[in-house]
This record gives structure tokens, sequence and C-alpha cells, in this order.
């Protein structure tokens, strides 16, 4: 709710500063410039992080984040959408756009996520290992094998060979964690960053499997990208140190 | 139309049965056929009597009641899903009772599909049913009086034959209406092949992965449309055309 | 008695206060002007309303005492209706409709039948295959007639007429109108019959009943009380003009006006009316001289076409006497143009003595 609320704020500030500013571009148009930047949604929390890092270090440019599913992004960058940078949540999403040769240069790895076993606060059930999961008097949610969080988990079930009894295929992670944190479902599989970006809503629960689907996400500039050099900017600032901290806070791993 | 036309134009018409004819959408279909039907008749069971209550009694507070059932009309689904999560869930006012007393829990089962279904299709066959109500009026009824019929016999030989075309074009309505549910169901009753993957799930789903699939189930849902409006023509669609 | 009515009923500002009796095989004319409490009535009867005070019996039976708590419901009082509209059952045949009614008092479905298609063969002998066909398919005096065969096809002791022939066009109307004579009046069907028509009451009822503000105004055999109106309302039912007065000295004596008329063993000092035509006054813009003995002074309230004359209604001048408000004159449309007047004037109506009738009241 609160997120809800500065987006809005946000939304309200910058269409107050956008008039102004364009008729400020016509007398200095290297001052006023928006990069946008195609973002998956787990990505939130870092790149509203790191859009003020960004505007700091180069005044006058403006950052607008577009964030949502990684392959409704996909098509819509596909489909002509006017995207500079391009933050997906896997690689089998950014193979969309480079398929379509619509990327500048080979995408690069940013960061890594894994999965973690969301609980109720105080797990309630005792949930301590990803086995746990197959007890059938445990209500488990999952993510759709069609989706990341669906392909990871059913790769380190089949890894490990515990078969997850589950409740419900949830078409995104977000769907997942809702299902846990109403009380609704017993545990979830999620991204340690969404049981981070949770705020205590739901309680993480680690297991050493969750490494062997590590989930990648790449990053790349959009062919033909309106303002490529900012693009090449905001990369590298994700990339960098700035970017490590603010995505390491978050949860997400080092490639 | 044009919609439409663009998802003829993009559909892989030769991939068309392997991607029909799969055990997932075969299994979706089958259960949004299901579902629809049971909440159909759902929406007859507890909206049929609602909307004679509606149209004919003169008690206070009607219009609240009707606007409250009319509520979900303009409700996005997927506030309606929540509603009922957190009414029907497990941590829900009634749905924690169940629990404990029962041992019942809804979400996550085809009843809660239904119940989704029901909820967010209940006010076209109540508005459709009060509207031939209203139309029928009472004047035949107190004929049929005079001639001798109880208030039983004049209801059932008069009335339900008047107003059988509104709740005929009400229930397709609400089929139609079923068979297209998606918000309510992906918050309250999640997404389960056979259990509770509905066909509108199944296309959000499939074009994660794989649009060609998206595409044929949606000319699935609509050829599926397209034949519940020709079987049950209904007259207030007729009368905007 | 087959009816024996005596209510009253409050509604708001609006009280029916009636006593009204018709005996077996009588048929019963309610005149009155809209607002009269004749609806009311007809929802007394067939039990749509229920009275504050007083009883109806039918045919016998007590269907309403509201001191004994007695109640029946519509349904089983044996009071049909047949109303301006037909309201046929949409979805059923012809012969269905008609043959509702027996069935709904558990008449054997091939009996019922029966005696729809021998009843709809009485009331429309020359229509082949009527039974069969739906409502939308017959005219609208066709539906009439099978809704007059539907409503005494379950033989009620009582049948209410609510303005049956008000809703047909005027060439159906007195082929219904002779049905109805047949049917009920020669067939000795007790009925009330509601109508705004003096000619309906004339040719259907054996009396009339006149209501005026929820009261009987006046009633007696149908001739009598049309013919010799006592009251405004039924002269203006009657298509009558007619003033009230004290009978003295040969002249109808009203308030310090005279008329002179034809009086008819009228008693010196009583209570009397004078009534004629509209069709006997003639107007004047100038106060005539001359032969009419009965020249009034009014002032011209409305003019209405009515077919190939025109009414004027008077109404009093300031500080005039109520009883001209309402008088009638029928004139020709060429004479209203040759006055060219428009209502708000003066006029005199001028009245030959030969063509007054004085009645005692």
């Amino acid at each position: 709710m609160k997120r809800l609320l500065i987006a809005g704020v946000a939304l309200v500030a910058l269409a107050a500063c956008s008039s102004p500013s364009q008729s400020a571009s016509t007398e200095q148009p290297a001052e006023s410039r928006t990069l946008t930047v195609f973002a998956a949604a787990s990505l939130t929390e870092s790149f509203n992080a790191l859009e003020q890092t960004f505007e700091q270090q180069n005044p006058g440019v403006d950052v607008v984040l577009s964030y949502g599913g990684s392959s409704d992004l996909a098509q819509q960058i596909v489909n002509g959408a006017p995207a500079d940078v391009f933050a997906a949540a896997s690689d089998s999403t950014m193979k969309t756009v480079t398929d379509a040769q619509l990327t500048a240069a080979a995408p690069t790895i940013f960061a890594t996520n894994v999965l973690q076993i969301a609980t109720a606060p105080g797990n309630p059930k005792g949930v301590a290992a990803f086995a746990d999961l197959a007890k059938p008097d445990l209500k488990t949610v999952v993510c759709a094998p069609q989706v990341p969080c669906g392909a990871a988990t059913a790769k380190i079930e089949q890894s490990t060979g515990v078969d997850i009894p589950a409740v419900s295929e949830e078409p995104d992670v977000k769907s997942v964690l809702a299902k846990v944190s109403t009380g609704n479902a017993d545990a979830g599989l999620v991204y340690v960053t969404d049981v981070n970006a949770s705020k205590g809503q739901v309680q993480g629960v680690s297991f050493p499997e969750s490494s062997a689907a590590k989930t990648n996400y790449p990053i790349a500039v959009v062919k033909n990208a309106p303002q490529a050099e900012l693009a090449q900017k905001w990369v590298a600032l994700v990339e960098g140190q700035d970017g490590a901290n603010i995505l390491g806070a978050q949860g997400f791993g080092r490639p | 139309m044009l919609p439409v036309l663009g998802l003829f134009q993009r559909a892989a018409w030769a991939r068309m049965p392997e991607l029909l004819l799969s055990d997932a959408a075969l299994s979706a279909l089958r259960l949004s056929l299901e579902t629809a039907a049971i909440s159909t008749g759902l929406c007859i069971l507890l909206g049929g009597p609602l909307a004679v209550v509606l149209a004919r009694s003169a008690m206070p507070g009607l219009r609240t009641v009707r606007s409250i059932v009319l509520l979900p009309l303009v409700l996005p689904p997927v506030v309606g899903g929540l509603a009922l999560l957190f009414l029907l869930g497990r941590t829900g006012l009634v749905g924690r009772q169940l629990d404990l007393w029962f041992g019942l829990t809804i979400p996550f089962t085809t009843a809660a599909v239904v119940l989704a279904q029901t909820f967010v299709a209940m006010p076209f066959l109540v508005v459709s049913l009060e509207g031939a109500l209203r139309t029928a009026g009472r004047r035949y009824e107190s004929v049929a009086a005079t001639l001798g019929a109880s208030p039983a016999l004049a209801f059932r030989r008069i009335t339900i034959p008047l107003v059988l075309p509104g709740l005929m074009s009400g229930a397709v309505l609400a089929f139609a209406r079923c068979m297209g549910e998606f918000g309510a169901t992906i918050a309250f009753a999640g997404s389960l092949q056979g259990t509770t993957r509905t066909l509108p799930l199944l296309v959000y789903q499939e074009r994660e992965v794989d649009v060609d699939g998206a595409v044929a189930l949606s000319l699935l849902l609509v050829v599926v449309a397209v034949i519940v409006i020709i079987v049950g023509r209904p007259r207030q669609l007729e009368g905007l055309s | 008695m087959s009816l024996d009515l005596a209510v009253r009923l409050d509604r708001g500002s609006f009280s029916l206060e009636v006593a009204v009796a018709a005996e077996p095989g009588e048929v019963l004319a309610v005149l009155g002007p809209n607002g009269a409490g004749k609806s009311t009535l007809l929802g007394v009867l067939s039990g749509l309303l229920r009275p504050d005070a007083g009883h109806v019996r039918v045919g016998g039976r007590t269907v309403t005492d509201v001191e004994a708590g007695v109640f029946v419901p519509p349904h089983r009082r044996g009071v049909g209706l047949l109303a301006q509209q037909a309201l046929l059952f949409p979805h059923m045949t012809a012969a269905a409709n008609v043959a509702f009614g027996p069935r709904a008092h558990g008449v054997p479905r091939r009996e019922a039948e029966d005696r729809a298609r021998a009843l709809l063969a009485d009331v429309l002998p020359d229509v082949p295959g009527l039974a069969d066909r739906r409502p939308a398919q017959l005219s609208g005096g066709q539906q009439q007639r099978v809704a007059l065969a539907r409503a005494i096809a379950p033989d009620p002791e009582l049948l209410l007429l609510d303005e049956p022939l008000a809703a047909l066009d005027i060439d159906a109307a007195p082929a219904m109108r002779a049905l109805l004579r047949r049917m009920i009046r020669e067939g000795k069907q007790t009925a009330v019959l509601v109508t705004h028509s003096a000619l309906d009451a004339l040719v259907l009822a054996d009396r009339v009943v006149v209501l005026g503000r929820g009261r009987v105004v006046e009633q007696g055999p149908t001739r009598e009380v049309l013919g010799r109106p006592r009251s405004a309302f039924t002269a203006r039912i009657a298509g009558l003009d007619l003033i009230p007065g004290t009978w003295r000295a040969g002249m109808l004596h009203a308030g310090d006006r005279m008329v002179a008329g034809m009086a008819e063993s009228v008693d010196e000092g009583g209570s009397a009316v004078a009534v004629f035509p509209p069709s006997a006054v003639a107007v004047h813009v100038e106060e005539p001289t001359g032969s009419p003995r009965n020249v009034l002074p009014v002032r011209l309230a409305s003019i209405e076409p009515r077919g190939d004359v025109v009414r004027l209604r008077a109404a009093p001048r300031p500080g005039g006497p109520d009883w001209l408000d309402g008088l009638a004159a029928d004139v020709t449309p060429a004479a209203v143009a040759d006055l060219a007047v428009e209502p708000g004037a003066d006029l005199w109506f001028a009245v030959k003595a030969t063509e007054v009738q004085v009645h005692p009241a």
C-alpha cells in the first residue's frame, strides 16, 4: 500500500514536472532527456533505488521505469515499444528479444535469484526443508511451470526427486505470495527477493537445493534505443558497485 | 469484431489440432463447461428468488439490496475474488469457522471456482429476470386469480412462462460470463489443471511460453461464446444490435 | 340477493362508503366521474382491496366481513373479471386461455377443453381455427371476445365488467356490446358493470348506481335514473344539462334565478331539477331578446370538439351561482367560428322552455 502511494505521488510529480521541462527542452535539448527502462517486476525495489542514484549522477535525465511480467515486457518490445533498456527475470524471456534481433549487443547477466519457501510469519507448520513440501497435509502453492519461478521449482523437484502435491500453480510469483500471506496456503515457493520485499508478511525458509536452480537476470540495451548512450550508462550502473550493493540488499546474488 | 479478427490472423492453423487436443486444453475446457453450467444453475437457484423479491416486494431497503446485488457487475473481478478470499478463505470471516468446525477449506477447490463464477455472474441473471418480471407485471396474475387460480398456480402456469425468455437470456449471459471468468477465480481458487484451471486461466498461463497455444485457446473461447449466443439468443443483446 | 355489499374504506383523503345490492341475474351499472371510487369498489369486490369496515356477500356467501375477520382471497371468491384490456395469457392458445378457469377449479382437462371450444364457438362463431390461435394472432375485438369467454367459463357467481368496451375501436364496440348483452344480460349472469357511457348502461344494465366522491349519489332502474337525472354527475353522464332548485309557482327557482320548463308531477315547494339536452342550448355574445324564456349569463370554460358538433362548457361568471358550472351547449363548428370567442369570454346560454324537463329531486 505504502509503495503504491509512493508510486502515485511519483506519477503526479512526474506529470507536474514534464510540461515545464518540455518547454525548457526547446532551449536546452541536451539537458532534459528521458531514459525508458523495461524491467521485471521483481526488480521494482532495486531499480527504484537505482533511479535516484542515476538521476543524481546525470542531471536533467528522467528515468521512466516500466515494470511487468518479463514475458509481457518482451512481447511489448517485440511489438515496437520504445524501450531503451530491458532487464528480464529469465534467460528465456530475454531470448524472445534476442531472437527478434532487437538487442544492441549480447545480454549480460547482472544478478541471480534463488527460490525460498515462504510461510506464514512464525512458520506455524514448522517447514524446515524442501522435502517437507511433499507432505500431503501441507497446502503448498507454486508457480506454473510456464513462468520462470515455476520452471525453477520443477527443476529442483526433478533434481531432488521430491514431488510437491501443489494445490495451485499460480500464473506469477506475486499470486503465490498473496496465497501465503492471506493464510490460505501453508507454504509457497517464491524468490528470496519476494520474501524480502514482503516486509514481514511472510517468513522465508532457505534450503540448500535452491542453488541447483538459480534464475539469471539478463540485461541488454535495446537495438536503436532512442537514448543509447544513457542506456549504456544505466547498464553500467546496474552492473557496478552501486548496483551490486542495492541488489544485494534485496537478496539478489551476484552472477 | 476487429480484435477477434486479429486473433484469427495470428492463429497458427497448422498446429491447431495439436494445441486444442492437448490434455491441458481438454481438461480446462471440460472444467470450464462443467463449472459454468453448475454456476449458472446456482445463479438461477439463488438469483431467481432474489429477482422475484426485487421485482415484487415493497419492503423498505430494496434499493440497497439491489445495489449490493449489482455490485459484482461494476467491481473488478479480482476485487471480488479477494473479497471471497477474505470471507471464505482459510483465515476468512466464515472460512475460519468452516475450517475449525468441519475441516473444510474452500480455496484451491473446484467449489471455489464455482463460487467465484456465481459471484460475478449472478447480477446478469438477476437484472435480466427482474426486468422480465417487471415487464410482465402483476396484471396477468390478477386475472388468473379472478379465474380461480391460487397464487402458486398462477406463478407456475402464468408468471414463469411469461418470464421464461428473460430467464433464458439471463442464464445465457450468466453462463457466458462464467466461461470468461478470470480475475475472481485466480484470486480465490488458484490454478491447477483439472481442479481449478479453467480455459481463461490456461490462456493467461500459456501466453507466457507459447503464444500460438494461447491464441488457439482464445479462439476456442470465442467459438464457445458464439455458440452460447446463437443457442441462447439473448433478447437484450439483439435489442442492442 | 346475489350481491350484497356495504363497506367503508379510507385511503388518505379519499374515502369510499357505499352499499349496493343485486338480485341473481341482475346487471348493475356503476357510473361516476374519475375518482368517484368505481375502481376501488371493483377492488373490494374482487378481493384485491380490504375495506376498513363492512361486508361483501356474493351468491349468499360472505367473502369479506371486517368485523367477523372474514376475508376470502381473490381466487376463492367466484368473482370473475373482464377488464378494458383483454389480458389474454400470451403464451397460451385461445382455447387454453378459456379452459384455464375451469382447469383451476379442478375440471378435468377434456371437459374444460370442450367447454372452452363451445364458448369460443359461441362468442366468435365465424372464425374457424380460432381456438388454436395465440392472442397475438387475434384482433383487439377478437381478443376481447375470447376474454369474455374466459371470464364466464368458470361460471362465476358475479362477473365484474371494468369498462369492457373502452379500449375497442368504434367499429368493434357495437358488436361487442351486443355480444355482452346476449351473454350477460340475456344469459342471466349477475354482473357489475363499470362504465362512463350512458349507452352501455342503457343497453346492458338493469339498474344503475351513480357514485360521486365515494358515495352513492343516486341509484335505481337504468331508464329512470338516466332519463331523469337528479345530480349533475348523472346528467353529465347521461349527456344532459341539469339545474337544481325549488319548484314554486310554475317555475324552478335556482337561487335568485328562475327557470321555466315542462314539469312532470312536481310538488309545489319541493326540490326539483331542470334537465335539458346541450343541443337545445343557443349561444349568444350579447344578451338576447326574444322567445327563449331561459337566458343564463355564463363564462366560457372550454371548447371541446365532439364528432360533428362542438361542445361549449360554461362556468359561472364571478359571483355567479355554482350550478352554472359544467353546463354544456352543443353548436356547429360554423357557429363557433361566427361567435369568435375563446375560453374566458362572457356568453349567454338560451334555452326554450319547451326543451326543459323538470323532475322532482
